[in-house]
């Protein structure tokens, strides 16, 4: 039980998706103008993270490692280096069907995410979750630990980064550094502030 | 033919260089690169993987761009992009194994890089082959030329090297340079590449972003600034 609850630390601060590998940058820095629009999205990548990761583990672990395919009595095959084709589908797949699945049950939260949904597919922070868990060789529990913890990682830091940018919009700057240079700045001082929990073992 | 190749073909690979950076004015394609930035030879592994993936999907996908259902593209552009890139991923496994333990899972992440499907989406599909490899090389070395910018910066303070040759000597060795510890961490990529968007639109005021507010001047130089 320490070593999940580690893992999600881990995966959280220490490891935190945007700011420590700069994944998922161009929505991070498109969609964190509002803060309620950056809860919205960052809900929506902790859904699609905590369901495509847990997914990949089981398609990558069953069918594309080595000797994976023992249990279909063959045995000599490596399919791994499909990883990144079978990963991108199911992404792409899996937040389709989220999305008709929203739609159909839960009317109310399908238009409160609905529109992040498309924009997920290409977001490098979830392509990146899954390559992170096949590199890293978890288990499929650890593999549902990590999805939560990183896309809650990636959700905490654009919240923050929003709510940053609300009170910035307000303040006087070069005139070239404004709106994009700006913005970069705050996110390497929030990188900064991030990096103060490395070390951390629990 | 060669009368297109010269004019036009010109104006696509060298507008995405400066005038048109991809990653400075269109915020494209920052994703996943930045994290191999700290060496030189990484990011210029990186550089030539993007370039060469982006042009090769363009020219594949506009090859084929009458005969996509639009209602499908996304995917079909998905999966050329994906194979592209797999097949970069095992030339890299296969000749330069060590620097792609580095890249790790950033050569494919290009797969998701915003520069790659935008190049597609917005250039590929109404444009012809050759005039699509060409925007596709043009884009790619857009994004290498920032990527080396920051790279340089972050290996030559970071650690007093480029491409692992010794620039400055370190005071461990008996030189003078203390490296900078910062330079090696994913900060300092923020820092840099937020000072290179302040130098460039300093120098091209065009791309200089209008302020969602303005600071209004209350009474006689009270407070307000001009």
């Amino acid at each position: 039980m320490a070593d999940y609850l580690s893992l999600f630390i881990k995966a959280v601060f220490i490891e935190n998706l945007a700011l420590a590998f700069f994944l998922g940058m161009c929505t991070f820095l498109a969609v964190s103008k509002k803060i309620s629009t950056a809860i919205g999205l960052g809900v929506a990548v902790m859904v699609v993270q905590a369901i495509t990761v847990p997914a990949n583990n089981f398609i990558y672990h069953k069918l594309l490692k080595e000797d994976a395919l023992v249990w279909m009595g063959i045995e000599g095959v490596d399919l791994s280096f499909l990883a990144l084709l079978s990963c991108i589908g199911v992404i792409a797949a899996l937040v389709q069907i989220l999305e008709m699945v929203l739609d159909k049950f839960f009317p109310a939260l399908y238009h409160a995410l609905g529109v992040f949904l498309p924009l997920i597919t290409v977001n490098c922070a979830i392509l990146g979750g899954s390559l992170f868990m096949i590199e890293r060789d978890y288990t499929f529990n650890e593999s549902v630990v990590y999805g939560l913890g990183s896309g809650f990682g990636w959700a905490l830091a654009i919240t923050v980064m929003a709510g940053v940018r609300e009170k910035l919009k307000y303040s006087n700057i070069p005139k070239g550094l404004e709106g994009l240079g700006i913005t970069f700045i705050t996110a390497g001082l929030m990188s900064l502030g991030f990096m103060a929990f490395s070390g951390i073992q629990l | 033919m060669s009368a297109v190749i010269n004019s036009e073909t010109k104006k696509v690979l060298v507008t995405p260089l400066i005038n048109e950076n991809p990653i400075t004015l269109q915020v494209l394609g920052i994703c996943s690169a930045l994290a191999v930035t700290s060496q030189m030879s990484t990011s210029l592994i990186m550089a030539v993987a993007l370039t060469s993936v982006t042009a090769c999907s363009s020219a594949a996908i506009s090859a084929i761009r009458n005969h996509i259902p639009s209602s499908i593209r996304i995917i079909v552009q998905m999966t050329i992009i994906a194979s592209l890139v797999i097949v970069v991923d095992q030339i890299l496994k296969a000749f330069a194994y060590e620097i792609s333990k580095q890249l790790s899972v950033f050569v494919g992440l290009i797969i998701t890089n915003c520069i790659v499907m935008g190049r597609a989406e917005a250039y590929a599909m109404k444009n012809p082959p050759l005039q699509s490899f060409m925007d596709g090389i043009g884009n790619g070395l857009g994004y290498s030329l920032i990527l080396v910018i920051v790279a340089f910066f972050r290996e030559l303070f970071g650690s007093g090297k480029l491409l692992g040759i010794e620039i400055f000597q370190l005071t461990k060795d008996g030189g003078w340079y203390d490296p900078n510890g910062l330079m090696l961490l994913p900060p300092s990529a923020f820092f840099i590449i937020g000072i290179i968007i302040w130098v460039y639109r300093q120098w091209k005021p065009v791309q200089q972003e209008e302020p969602d507010f303005k600071i209004l001047d209350i009474a006689h130089g009270e407070g307000g600034h001009h």
